[in-house]
């Protein structure tokens, strides 16, 4: 897609922003998107962050039906608990405040999650070896569960069993983890 | 102090190391990674005593970690640094500019040879950033893997089944990782190529910006190219990609470097020697024009044209002639039309070194 502004250089950032209360569809080059930093509030040099605050405006003026914009209304929003960062706050900043800012803004998140990462809204990479053991257990076992369904669907019998031992194995090993600790 | 002694200490040791992998196109390569502590908030909005509190105790972690020959890691506090020395940490990639100007309490730990900082109180509370010579992301992942795990025996993170590595910025969620290379793509840029391969770039999720100067007019020819991701992909497919597409542009690179060479030696020559020319013969010389002059020699010792001359003077020169470099050699403030003449005589300096080692 070629940058809406320029025309000529390819668009590498597409955000959604709010101009007179309407939602506008931004696509801008690089180069594009910086000159127009100066009309994202607050920043004087421009970074993706800043693009990113008006992003997240939109969500917010959504869930006010998109009347009002956010001086004239006062929305009954979430808070952290942990830290106390109002919704608002974390929509002008584009940063959370702590580790719980991320539950207690739950609900708001997956769509954001989605325009940054693209499309991706859920961690695939990395998990803690110390403090994630559990987790690692449980996403190798989901991997196991649809290995079965496909042999099973492939009506390779003989493998299935084998996975099926394999993990009834590896719950009853679980279990007996949970009840150490 | 000599210009000798000060080159020696002013560039990291690591960038002496042997270099690495393509290092005819790719100059380095960095992998970053975003952490927080479960138990205190994040930097961005947090408290003095928060801050405080968050150095001490990741300082102290910090401190008992061993590199290389059981060496362990000097800590510098941005607080007890002049302006121009934080300036001068970022021109060697050392520290971000956020560390420097906006953190508080913020410090970094630094390994021997410069190759590891690991800043605290950043935009996150750790950011641990590990640099190599030439085209290593593999080896990069799996340092900077090690260097994880050995912090999170010591640390809890926080850390999401959902959202993985919870960082300040929805933008580093997930891996928390930034994985990057510095490459010198002369050819591309002089072939016009390079405009045709970016879109292509964007789209599979990755970055390319200037090293110096501002978008597609990045100077010297250096780009950096990362991922923009970082939810959603495991950290060995964020490197597999990455590694496949810089794989490609070397390939181009050296494609439209050999298809000059045939097509316009003299026109090659021409360029690279008389850059070479301005450089060793200048008294004012901008940053811009350095930039740009210094890419041209670095192409002619790649392409085996000018001879005798150590192939690092471009990534030393670089960071020599910015600003914070140039005003701590001579030790006060510049102007700007000073310093365009401190510079043109340190480069004329620094190869008339190259020239009595070379013989
Ligand atoms: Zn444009
Ligand atoms: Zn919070």
């Amino acid at each position: 897609m070629l940058c809406q502004e320029c025309q000529t250089r390819q668009a590498a950032l597409h955000f959604t922003k709010i101009i007179n209360g309407k939602k506008a569809e931004m696509h801008l080059c690089d180069e594009c998107a910086r000159n127009k930093g100066e009309q994202i509030p607050g920043s004087n040099s421009y970074s993706i962050h800043e693009l990113l605050s008006g992003l997240l405006n939109v969500e917010q003026v959504s869930g006010n039906n998109g009347f009002k914009t956010q001086e004239t209304e006062e929305p009954k929003q979430p808070v952290c608990r942990g830290c106390g960062l109002t919704y608002e706050r974390f929509a002008k900043t584009g940063r959370f405040g702590c580790a719980q800012c991320y539950q207690a803004f739950e609900t708001k998140l997956d769509p954001i999650l989605k325009r940054v990462h693209s499309g991706n809204y859920r961690h695939s990479g990395k998990i803690p070896k110390r403090t994630g053991g559990n987790i690692k257990v449980q996403r190798e076992m989901e991997q196991l569960r649809e290995d079965l369904r496909s042999r099973v669907e492939q009506e390779e019998f003989e493998e299935a069993a084998r996975l099926r031992d394999y993990i009834r194995e590896l719950e009853k090993k679980m279990h007996s983890g949970e009840e150490d600790a | 102090m000599s210009l000798q002694r000060f080159i020696s200490e002013a560039i990291s040791p690591w960038m002496k190391n042997e270099p690495g992998p393509d290092s005819d196109i790719v100059l380095s390569t960095r992998i970053r990674l975003a952490r927080n502590m479960e138990q205190y908030p994040f930097p961005v909005f947090a408290s003095q005593e928060t801050a405080e509190a968050v150095l001490h105790h990741t300082a102290r972690e910090f401190s008992s970690i061993r590199m290389q020959a059981g060496s362990s890691l000097e800590r510098l506090n941005m607080d007890d640094f002049t302006l121009n020395e934080k300036r001068v940490l970022v021109e060697k990639h050392l520290i971000s500019p956020y560390l420097a100007e906006r953190s508080q309490f913020g410090a970094v730990m630094l390994s021997p040879d410069e190759s590891v900082s690991i800043m605290l109180n950043e935009e996150d509370h750790i950011r641990m950033q590990s640099l190599f010579r030439g085209f290593q992301l593999s080896e990069g992942l799996d340092f900077s893997n090690k260097l994880d795990d050995w912090t999170e025996e010591k640390i809890t993170y926080a850390f999401d089944e959902k959202r993985g590595y919870l960082t300040s910025c929805p933008t580093n969620v997930g891996t928390g990782m930034r994985a990057s290379v510095m490459m010198h793509l002369p050819a591309l840029v002089m072939t016009r190529q390079l405009n045709r391969i970016l879109p292509a770039i964007h789209q599979l999720g990755l970055v390319v910006r200037g090293i110096y100067g501002e978008g597609s007019e990045a100077q010297g020819n250096l780009f950096q190219i990362s991922n923009q991701m970082t939810l959603g992909k495991s950290e060995e497919d964020i490197v597999e990609d990455l590694q496949g597409v810089v794989t490609q542009i070397i390939r181009q690179e050296r494609m439209a470097r050999d298809a000059l060479m045939r097509s316009s030696r003299t026109y090659m020559e021409d360029k690279v020697f008389r850059s070479f020319g301005i450089l060793k013969n200048s008294r004012i010389m901008e940053s811009k024009e350095a930039t740009e002059r210094l890419s041209d020699v670095r192409l002619g010792i790649d392409l085996d044209l000018i001879k005798g001359i150590s192939g690092n003077i471009l990534n030393e020169l670089m960071i020599l002639t910015q600003s914070g470099f140039l005003q701590q050699y001579a030790k006060k403030e510049l102007r700007a039309d000073e310093r365009d003449m401190r510079r043109a005589s340190l480069i004329r300096e620094r190869m008339e070194l190259e020239k009595e080692s070379g013989e």
